[in-house]
């Protein structure tokens, strides 16, 4: 029996945990002034909001088990909630953001309920039946939707302050992401995030010590579909006009990819998961006719030689962990 | 402390466990033994509110507590272990052990997402609670392993502290030395009896007997689901019952 000698064991919270962060935020800092047009912006913006969008995911997915194959929908419905609000009822657009988030939390509170004693493969095709349904909804509702055509979105503008424009929406973006990353690992670290984790292990040994496994699955759930239905809002107030793809069912399976290839139940795996899938597809965009079959391969190295997903798998070795 | 009542759990035509009554008085080490297929984890996982019994009341400190949900025991001083282990294999061994005091934390994701105060202070102070009983247990020199780099006897003690860390009114212990081999088993024993000598109400379910005998106060013997014999170590040892069961009966003339 060794006595107790762990002192950085005792003190998990080690200094050294906000040298990625203080990273993230001098990279977000510096970027607009390297950026040479636009465009680049552009992408900067989709991978914030990706990221975001995923590290909320990450915590239902990784962090509780629970797989979702219908976060796309929850996203579309923000966008769509706050388009419609917004320039068919003339809401200012806070209060239509606020009021959608609401509307899609408790909506993903009642599915959860409903769908999340469903497990595995059940739990998987009853959000992809949820991520089509509004899909359909928001194609077929022309009267508001303007169909398949798409819609335009007004300007987005909060205490009289508008943000138009690719480099005033990037500073609201970079925000987001670094209050993301804040939130989650402060989830992560705290007890709720230690239970997700032990109901993930075994469900019915976490619920032998008092957690409400069912409760917290639905949480995360809510509160993961919130996420997707702000990140929605605020992006079509970025790109002015939306389509029913962004609700689309490639939309939903990119966002559990980005997951899967960052690291499950990582929040850094998020991070990089997200900037890498949204990165790839312009990165290759030049290999002509050639980029699906490069976006498969490198998919495909990636799970072969990081197993766990990118970060928890470079993690792993260079701290030569046993895992 | 524990009364059970005319305790009855059918699945479809199969009963497996037919009215049995028993008291758990606190403090005591109680066991249940029975040959295989006996009823004795269907027992446990009824006590422990795993399943809804068909019939019958089981009391905890003269609180009905049948069909109660796992989650809402763990409130009532209920914990156990598992005979298939049930360890979170994604967490460390310290973090395991320091799920068992789930209740007494604070769980809410928003006040978590915002850090909010004393949260942080109360789990550094759980942590070093939780390396205590994993020394306690003699798990001390694994509180920085993963659960998943851990050996099987360890997993053992392992779930043995995380019911601990819940501070509970009792405890069952479903086969703590199932798989164990003759010194892990030894040491187990000793464990148990620890617990007794700290007057922690302890129900377990066992096959090995020697430690059933040398931990038990009282021990309650069954077989095809029904109560065979209940009684102090010596008395089972010496019940023809009993002997029947486990060894076969003595028939006319054999």
């Amino acid at each position: 029996m060794t006595s107790l000698s762990f002192p950085n064991l005792l003190e998990p919270r080690s200094p050294m945990r906000f040298v990625p962060l203080a990273i993230l935020v001098a990279v977000l800092a510096t970027l607009p002034f390297v950026l040479p047009n636009v465009w680049y912006f552009d992408v900067a913006i989709r991978i914030a909001a990706n990221i975001t969008v995923v590290i909320a995911l990450n915590l239902l997915i990784g962090h509780c088990g629970q797989i979702s194959l219908g976060h796309a929908g929850f996203f579309g419905l923000g966008a769509y909630g706050s388009a419609i609000l917004t320039s068919l009822y003339a809401w200012p657009p806070m209060l239509a953001l606020a009021a959608t988030a609401i509307v899609v939390g408790l909506l993903a509170w009642l599915v959860a309920v409903a769908i999340l004693r469903l497990q595995g493969h059940y739990l998987a095709m009853a959000t992809l039946g949820l991520g089509i349904i509004v899909s359909i909804v928001l194609t077929n509702e022309s009267a508001f939707t303007g169909g398949p055509d798409g819609m335009s979105v007004p300007d987005f503008a909060v205490f009289g302050l508008r943000i138009a424009g690719e480099k005033a929406w990037y500073w609201v973006f970079a925000g987001l992401v670094v209050a993301a990353v804040v939130f989650a690992t402060n989830i992560v670290e705290s007890p709720a995030g230690r239970a997700l984790r032990a109901l993930h292990g075994s469900e019915i040994a976490a619920r032998v010590v008092g957690i409400d496994t069912a409760s917290f699955k639905t949480r995360v759930f809510a509160l993961s579909a919130v996420v997707a239905a702000v990140m929605g809002s605020l992006s079509a107030h970025y790109m002015g006009f939306i389509t029913p793809g962004v609700a689309g069912f490639s939309k939903s399976v990119e966002l559990v990819t980005m997951v899967v290839v960052g690291g499950l139940a990582s929040v850094w795996g998020s991070v990089f998961g997200a900037a890498l899938l949204t990165l790839l597809p312009d990165v290759l965009a030049h290999l002509e006719g050639w980029e699906t079959l490069a976006f498969g391969m490198i998919l495909v190295a990636t799970m072969i030689f990081l197993p766990r997903g990118i970060v928890p798998s470079l993690v792993a070795f260079f701290t030569k962990k046993e895992g | 402390m524990l009364v059970v009542e005319n305790l009855t759990k059918t699945f479809g035509g199969v009963t497996a466990v037919s009215d049995v009554s028993f008291t758990v008085e606190k403090g005591t080490t109680h066991a249940v033994i029975g040959p295989n297929g006996a009823g004795k984890t269907t027992l446990f996982n009824l006590i422990t509110g795993v399943y809804t019994p068909t019939l019958g009341s089981i009391r905890l400190e003269g609180v009905e507590i049948g069909g109660i949900a796992p989650e809402k025991l763990a409130r009532r001083g209920v914990s156990r272990t598992f005979q298939n282990l049930q360890v979170s294999m994604n967490l460390s061994a310290l973090e395991n052990v320091m799920t068992g005091a789930h209740l007494e934390l604070n769980s809410s994701l928003v006040a978590a997402m915002v850090r909010w105060p004393g949260i942080a202070a109360k789990d550094r102070a759980l942590r070093a609670r939780a390396a205590e009983l994993l020394d306690f247990v003699g798990c001390g020199r694994y509180a920085g392993a993963d659960a998943r780099s851990m050996p099987y006897g360890a997993l053992k003690r392992l779930e043995i502290a995380r019911a601990l860390a819940a501070d509970p009114k009792i405890l069952f212990l479903d086969e703590p030395a199932a798989g164990l081999n003759h010194t892990e088993t030894h040491e187990i024993e000793g464990l148990i009896a620890e617990l007794g000598r700290r007057g922690i109400t302890v129900v377990l379910v066992e096959h090995d007997m020697k430690l059933v005998m040398s931990v038990s106060t009282r021990i309650v013997v069954l077989d095809y689901g029904k109560k065979l014999a209940e009684g102090t170590p010596e008395e089972i040892r010496t019940n023809r019952d009993v002997i029947a069961a486990y060894l076969g009966a003595e028939t006319e003339g054999a």
